[in-house]
């Protein structure tokens, strides 16, 4: 199969598109919902509610200098944050969003979404590492003490689905889901990849390479300018990612009724990012030994055994 | 029984997360309680306390006060300065100068209770702001006041 500059071209125009406004509105509502749940209304005045808000930020963060430590690893930390936000280019490849709306059509798609996912981590343990800041590696080393605890239960849950899809391309999971969401057959099951994915994103009650009120800003401490709104656009990312993967595995994906395609597929994946959102304003962080626990000893073990179930089920 | 301590764990867990949830998002939905000041004002208390104010006689519209200095004798930050004076006419003095030094006052209100003529009270004002601290030194509580001495 051969691919034309050109699709390149607006495949990469696209993708660049979704990220930025991605996180242009993710980072304005993220900001509402935290206020709207404190009693308060978050920006107000920057555009209609607050609206340009993220837009304004991000033009002072390009105004800003970028700060290199003199102690710091230079070339890795230069490229950590190129290394988290990268692969999102890649990992949006295969995603479908519509009937009609995907870059490539991968038999092995879902593998890929979730090889890519990992590079997150690696770029915040770069930046943990490059830095030479004591918080900033901190963070990074939790960054890896999480990622151990959440990717199993997480590809055990993606296992699960695969065995019932009987595919591992994203387009027939969600085919595949035409007369009934998985979500109906597996609710255990979208609890845990739910909670995991709140763990890959790195978001409140997981924030634990963040964690401001113990690191300061872990393992992005010492990033200013573009380099920390570059870890920014890579959280918010993958973020969009994370949650249209849950929209396709266990929300059937661009299927519903009266709506177009792209429509339902952007209300589910919201309706995702927004409990995740609810998540980080309404539970407190754990501590590193509580996230442990809930990766290996519940997580684990009941995707473990809602595995073993499933494969009996569908043996019988 | 240790199998069945782990399951009640989740299960309460989880009721405990749902439960956490559920104020949230009632939080959520009800009415903030910001009030976005300076386009929207919170009603102030009846016994707000700003800077005393002089009031005017009803009839003459002069100030009440005839200087008799029991508010600058038993303020405790020594922050009022009076002066008066008497008109030919009248018996009274008339404050011809009342000067508040509100960087020091502490709105203990000693002078307002003091006043035999009952002339001070608390203003209602709380937006002050200025670019220096001279602004404040020396607050002219007669301005605005109509004066027997006007010339």
């Amino acid at each position: 199969m051969s691919i034309s500059p050109v699709t390149i071209v607006c495949y990469l125009l696209g993708i660049s598109a979704v990220v930025g406004l991605n996180a242009v509105i993710l980072v304005w509502l993220e900001r509402k919902v935290a206020g709207h749940m404190h009693f308060r209304y978050g920006p107000m005045e920057v555009g209609p509610h607050g609206l340009l808000q993220t837009l304004a930020d991000g033009i002072k963060l390009l105004g800003k200098q970028f700060l290199v430590p003199d102690a710091a690893d230079r070339p890795l930390f230069l490229l950590a944050p190129v290394v988290s936000l990268v692969p999102i280019f890649v990992a949006m490849v295969p995603l479908p969003l519509g009937e009609t709306l995907q870059a490539w059509e991968l038999n092995i798609g879902l593998l890929l979404v979730v090889a890519l996912g990992l590079l997150n981590t690696l770029g915040i343990l770069l930046a943990g590492w490059g830095s030479n800041n004591k918080y900033a590696l901190l963070g990074g080393s939790r960054a890896v003490a999480q990622i151990l605890a959440y990717k199993i239960p997480l590809l055990l849950c993606i296992l699960t689905i695969i065995m019932m899809a009987g595919s591992y391309s994203l387009r027939q999971i969600a085919l595949a889901q035409k007369d009934g969401w998985y979500i109906l057959y597996q609710p255990l099951l979208f609890i845990i990849y739910i909670v995991t994915i709140t763990l890959e994103t790195n978001r409140s009650p997981f924030d634990f390479s963040e964690a401001e009120s113990e690191l300061v800003a872990g393992f992005h401490i010492e990033y200013s300018a573009m380099g920390f709104s570059l870890f920014f656009l890579a959280e918010y990312s993958y973020m969009f990612i994370a949650a249209a993967l849950a929209s396709i595995l266990f929300l059937g994906g661009w299927q519903g009724p009266f709506l177009p395609g792209p429509v339902w597929s952007l209300l589910k994946l919201y309706g995702i990012i927004f409990l995740l959102m609810w998540f980080r304003w309404t539970f407190p962080r754990l501590r590193i030994d509580q996230m442990l626990h809930l990766g290996w000893k519940i997580l684990l073990p009941l995707a473990l055994v809602n595995f073993l179930v499933t494969a009996g089920v569908l043996a019988l | 029984m240790n199998g069945y301590r782990y399951l009640a764990g989740i299960v309460t867990g989880s009721v405990s997360l749902l439960k956490g949830m559920r104020v949230t998002f009632a939080n959520m939905v009800s009415r903030p309680h910001t009030v976005q000041w300076p386009r929207q004002t919170a009603p102030l208390p009846a016994r707000f306390r700003g800077h005393i104010r002089m009031l005017a006689d009803e009839e003459t519209g002069f100030p009440r006060c005839f200087a008799c200095g029991s508010c600058a004798r038993i303020c405790p930050s020594a922050c009022i300065t009076v002066q008066g004076r008497k008109p030919g006419d009248r018996k009274k003095k008339v404050a011809v100068r009342f000067l508040l030094d509100f960087t020091k006052c502490s709105l203990c209100g000693l002078c307002v209770e003091s006043c035999p003529a009952r002339a001070l009270a608390f203003s209602r004002d709380y937006a002050l702001a200025g670019y220096r601290d001279t602004e404040f030194r020396t607050m002219d509580l007669l301005e605005g006041l109509a004066s027997p001495f006007q010339f």
